[in-house]
C-alpha cells in the first residue's frame, strides 16, 4: 500500500482528501504545517504529498524546495493543492519541483485524475 | 420528475431526432437537465415546457430539449491507453501510408471539444519533437450548443482538471477571468461543425483515423448499426474507427473487426473498398 502524507492547515481539507485517498487505497499521514510535513519526511518518506500552498509556520513552496534537498527527498510524488491558479504560481511550484497541480475546489474526480497523471496509480 | 407520460413523449421526440435512448430510470436527470432551458424559455416547470413543445409546430422546442439531453460527459484526453495508443503507433503509421497527403481525423461526437482539442495537442507535441505531421482534424456534434462551446475553446477550472496534466494545461491554456482558453494555434486546427449521427456523412468526405468513443451505448442496436454502417462508409480503406475503453462493436457489422477498440476493415473488404 502507497503512502501519502496530506499537508494541509485546514482540518475540513485533510479529511475530505483522507477519506478520498483512502478509497484509492493510500495509506494516509497528516501534517498541518510544512515544517511538520518536514518533519514526518525525514521520519519516513511517503510515496506521496499531497500539499497546500498558504499555510502558517512554513508554506508549502518553502517546505517542497527544502524537501527536494533532504535524503531522498526527490523521491515522493509531489501534488499541490491549492487556491492560487495563476499560471505564474503553478510555474513556480513546477520549477520547484512539483509533479502535479490540483487548484480548489475539487473533487474525488479531480484528486483521481491528479494522481493517475503523477503516474501514482 | 416528469409523469409517465410525458417522459414517453420526451423519449420519443429525442430518439426520432438523436437516435439517443432514454430508458425509465433517466427521468429524473432528464428533468434536471431540462430545468435551466425551461427557466429561459421562460416556463415555470419542465411540464410546461413539454406542453407548449406538443402544441408548437415548428418542433423548435423539441429541437431545443434534443439539443440538452445530448450526452456531454467528456474530458480530455479521456481513455488513456488509446491516446498513447494513436500517438505511438496509430497516427505514425498513417503519417507514414499517407505520405505527403494529408492525414484526415474525424471526432464523431466531440460533445464540448475536449476530445479533438486533446489530438491537436499530441500533433502539437510531435510538431515540437521536429515532425512536421500535415493533418486535418474535423468535430463533430449534433448538438449546437455543445459545439458553440468547443469552438469557444472556454472551460471550466473543473474542466481543465479533468484528465489534463498541468504542463499541458500551462502550456496550451491561459487564464480568462475565471475560465481557462485553449490558444488560438489549437482552436484554428479543429474545424467544429454540427451533425447529427443519423444522417450520413457522406458531406465531410474520406476520414484516415474516426473517434467514435463512448457514443454508440446511447442508441439502441438498429441505429448503433446503422450508425457505424454509414461511418464506415466514410473510412479509408486502410483507415480505423476507434472506440472507447471497454467497447467494441455490436454484432451484424460485416466486413469490419474489432480489436482492442480499434475497428478495421477485414482484409477482403478492404480490397472492395
Amino acid at each position: 500500500m502507497k503512502r501519502c502524507l496530506i499537508v494541509d492547515d485546514s482540518r475540513v481539507i485533510r479529511k475530505v482528501a483522507r477519506r478520498i485517498l483512502e478509497d484509492m487505497r493510500f495509506e494516509i499521514e497528516e501534517a498541518a504545517d510544512g515544517l511538520e510535513a518536514l518533519q514526518a519526511c525525514r521520519r519516513t518518506m511517503p510515496d506521496a504529498i499531497l500539499l497546500d500552498w498558504t499555510m502558517p509556520v512554513m508554506g508549502g513552496i518553502d517546505f517542497l524546495r527544502q524537501l527536494r534537498k533532504e535524503p531522498g527527498g526527490d523521491a515522493p510524488t509531489v501534488v499541490f493543492c491549492t487556491t492560487e491558479n495563476d499560471v505564474e504560481r503553478i510555474a513556480e511550484a513546477l520549477k520547484a519541483g512539483a509533479d502535479e497541480y490540483m487548484m480548489k475546489p475539487f473533487d474525488g474526480d479531480i484528486l483521481q485524475s491528479k494522481f493517475a497523471e503523477a503516474g501514482l496509480i | 420528475m416528469l409523469t409517465e407520460t410525458e417522459f414517453t413523449l420526451v423519449a420519443r421526440e429525442v430518439k426520432a431526432r438523436s437516435g439517443a435512448v432514454l430508458t425509465g430510470e433517466m427521468n429524473g436527470p432528464a428533468t434536471m437537465r431540462l430545468q435551466p432551458m425551461a427557466r429561459r424559455e421562460g416556463f415555470a416547470t419542465v411540464s410546461e415546457l413539454i406542453a407548449a413543445a406538443r402544441i408548437r409546430p415548428d418542433g423548435v422546442l423539441w429541437n431545443g430539449i434534443a439539443d440538452h439531453l445530448a450526452h456531454g460527459e467528456t474530458r480530455f484526453f479521456r481513455d488513456r491507453a488509446l491516446f498513447e495508443r494513436l500517438r505511438a503507433e496509430i497516427l505514425p503509421d498513417t503519417l507514414a501510408r499517407r505520405g505527403h497527403e494529408r492525414v484526415r481525423i474525424w471526432s464523431a461526437a466531440c460533445a464540448s471539444g475536449q476530445e479533438p482539442y486533446s489530438i491537436a495537442m499530441m500533433i502539437e507535441e510531435m510538431r515540437g519533437q521536429g515532425l512536421n505531421p500535415a493533418t486535418e482534424i474535423l468535430a463533430t456534434d449534433m448538438s449546437g450548443r455543445l459545439i458553440e462551446k468547443a469552438r469557444s475553446g472556454l472551460y471550466t477550472q473543473f474542466e481543465v482538471q479533468r484528465g489534463l496534466p498541468i504542463r499541458k494545461l500551462i502550456a496550451y491554456f491561459e487564464k480568462a477571468g475565471d475560465l481557462w482558453r485553449i490558444s488560438d494555434r489549437l482552436r484554428a486546427a479543429v474545424r467544429f461543425d454540427s451533425f447529427n449521427l443519423l444522417k450520413h456523412p457522406a458531406q465531410f468526405g474520406q476520414f484516415d483515423i474516426i473517434l467514435l468513443c463512448h457514443v454508440l451505448g446511447g442508441f439502441d442496436p438498429e441505429t448503433r448499426l446503422a450508425i457505424i454502417a454509414r461511418i464506415a462508409e466514410t473510412m479509408h480503406p486502410e483507415g480505423c474507427i476507434l472506440l472507447g475503453a471497454g467497447e467494441t462493436l455490436p454484432g451484424g457489422c460485416d466486413g469490419l473487426s474489432c480489436v482492442g477498440g480499434v475497428v478495421t476493415r477485414k482484409t477482403g473488404a478492404r480490397r472492395a473498398a
